[in-house]
């Protein structure tokens, strides 16, 4: 794991040792960079270069997607957008959720980790479980948890009828639907970001851990000042896959609340769907495309040149 | 040494404290699931009342007639075949890639990985509507090619990454050897670099078997008739028409969610390897 991170930040790097077989590379040269380069580019620049550069164009158009756009409107969907009681909701629910996941599910997985770490019965059996709900597609998830706050038939309204108050409808309320959203999301995420800390807690040196046991440091101290520095990047990257979740979030959100009630859920991209494909709003929708886009990669610049340079 | 130390010192208070968490964590993980498969058995009516324990009557007709219908076996069988044509797709042409980016010289070369590398920092979403107005464009609008073609693009720059890396790390006297004996790069890649790379394919086999067996809102935006849809766009149908009757709908989420949990269960080695190795590694 700890040697994948390494590669990731250099990939570009430059093939020094392998400069010698010099002459055979000169042959037949052509003839494979004709044949295995051309699927990929071609198939990369149609589908994702493109219309990315497309959407940055069309988002300066009124345009319902039909003939080409020729109703110029510069920067006015950008206007609309950010003046968008929606997109903003929007745009603080996808913090939400990465602020969730900062403060709820990472020491969520962390704990499990280690508790995992210790050398006990049915740790894998365990481990798998947690693991479960990360395969299952998230319209699945979102299903079987539509059931589970269902008010009239679901688990919820067991509960409340044993503990005999009245049945909430939380999915139906705007106050409440957002968090029992990001408790789905907890739900089907944690064990993923506990599987990358259990393979950071395996690269953690034991001679460490025992070193400190004998300078008298006791369990949690132990954990704080020891286990916690040394998984350092496995956090760095647990966020930054956190972050990158909540900025693509969608499959979970339509089967749970379609965005709703009152637009209380939504996320970007199910903002994009609701306000750009459904009415075919294409300027708008590529709108949304481009701040996501912004977002995205300012993302991950920022985050490898702040947090990622010491891996 | 340490670890035995560790399990020897550890109390009963210690071993408790573990088991009562890690259980509790399990049931929370657990019991929604269990409820959902059990739910199927049920009738609306003990739904109602009883959503937690074993269903006092088990109604098989649930199940048997999802089974035996074929609304579910097509969305199944639309679903395996663009995950399957999506993976050799993807498999074919990001190894191909990696393979030139790996071994060969030429100008350009790490500027056209860098460009292939751009399509990891942003989701599908982003680009969804150019993407439904050219494949609209392409005449590929409800067909199968319109949801895997941009499958296949949106995985290249992670499968790429991942074989690139796999290919440098092959022993470089294989190489000397072979172009010695005049071998050429594509005989190479085909009898030497494929046959020792079965790890990192089946890595990348399953990632985006993984992605496109789950995947939604492309298939979502390109497709228009319910016959071609795969199952996640199918379920959200079914859900749609029988939309009161949750232990029909129960039963329908349990059968297109029990393959994954079949093969997960067979193969969860290299499951979770495949897809925390690739998370890593991007």
């Amino acid at each position: 794991m700890t040697h994948a991170t390494a590669t990731m930040t250099a990939p570009s790097a430059v093939p020094t040792a392998k400069t010698r077989y010099k002459s055979p590379t000169v042959r037949g040269r052509l003839p494979v960079l004709i044949l295995f380069l051309p699927p990929a580019l071609l198939l990369f620049t149609l589908f994702v270069i493109l219309p990315m550069g497309e959407a940055a164009w069309y988002s300066l158009y009124r345009w319902n997607g039909y003939g080409s756009p020729e109703h110029f409107i510069g920067l006015r969907n950008f206007q609309v957008l950010f003046n968008n009681a929606a997109f903003s909701t929007a745009l603080i629910n996808n913090g939400l959720i990465i602020l969730a996941s900062l403060l709820l599910q990472i020491p969520l997985a962390i704990w499990l980790a280690t508790m995992l770490a210790h050398k006990i019965k049915g740790a894998v059996t365990f481990r798998l479980i947690f693991f479960l709900p990360y395969v299952l597609a998230d319209v699945a998830a979102g299903l079987i948890w539509r059931f589970v706050y269902d008010g009239d038939y679901g688990l919820f309204a067991a509960i409340a009828g044993f503990f005999g108050v009245a049945t909430p409808y939380v999915l139906a309320d705007k106050n409440l639907a957002i968090y029992a959203v990001l408790a789905v999301i907890i739900w089907k995420y944690f064990g993923f970001h506990m599987m990358l800390f259990i393979a950071g807690l395996q690269a953690v040196d034991k001679n460490v851990l025992e070193a400190a046991e004998i300078d008298g440091a006791r369990g949690w101290q132990k954990f704080r000042y020891v286990t916690l520095p040394l998984l350092g990047s496995t956090v760095r990257i647990s966020v930054f896959f956190a972050i990158i979740g909540s900025l693509q979030l969608f499959d979970l959100i339509m089967p749970l609340t379609g965005g709703g009630p009152l637009n209380a859920t939504q996320t970007m991209v199910t903002f994009l769907y609701t306000y750009g494909v459904m009415r075919m709003q294409v300027g708008l929708g590529s709108a949304v495309g481009v701040v996501l886009f912004v977002i995205c990669v300012t993302l991950a610049f920022g985050y490898k040149r702040i947090f990622m340079r010491h891996d | 040494m340490t670890d035995t130390s560790t399990s020897i010192r550890m109390s009963a208070g210690t071993r408790i404290y573990l088991y009562v968490s890690l259980s509790l964590v399990a049931a929370l993980v657990l019991v929604p699931l269990v409820a959902t498969a059990l739910g199927g058995f049920k009738s609306l009516g003990e739904l109602r009342v009883n959503p937690f324990g074993l269903p006092r009557e088990w109604h098989w007709s649930n199940y048997l007639d999802i089974l035996f219908g074929d609304r579910y076996w097509r969305q199944m069988v639309n679903s395996l075949f663009i995950a399957v044509m999506t993976v050799f797709l993807t498999v074919v042409a990001s190894a191909m890639a990696a393979f030139t980016l790996a071994h060969v010289k030429f100008f350009g070369a790490n500027q056209l990985l860098n460009y292939f590398l751009i399509g990891l920092m942003f989701p599908a979403a982003t680009a969804i509507l150019p993407l439904f107005i050219r494949i609209r464009d392409l005449g590929l609008l409800d067909t199968y090619w319109g949801v895997i073609l941009p499958q296949v693009a949106f995985g290249l720059g992670m499968s790429i990454l991942l074989f690139r890396n796999y290919f440098r790390n092959l022993p470089e006297e294989l190489f000397q050897a072979a172009f010695v004996d005049g071998c050429g790069y594509i005989r190479f890649f085909w009898h030497i670099s494929l046959p020792l790379s079965r790890p990192i394919i089946a890595t990348v086999s399953i990632i985006s078997f993984v992605n496109s067996w789950n995947s939604y809102i492309v298939p979502l935006i390109m497709l228009n008739s319910e016959t071609k849809y795969p199952w996640p766009l199918g379920i959200m149908v079914y859900r749609g028409e029988f939309g009161t009757q949750w232990q029909l709908v129960l039963a329908f989420i349990t059968l297109t969610i029990l393959p994954t949990i079949i093969v997960f269960f067979l193969a969860q080695k290299h499951i979770i390897a495949g897809l925390t190795a690739g998370a890593v590694k991007g």
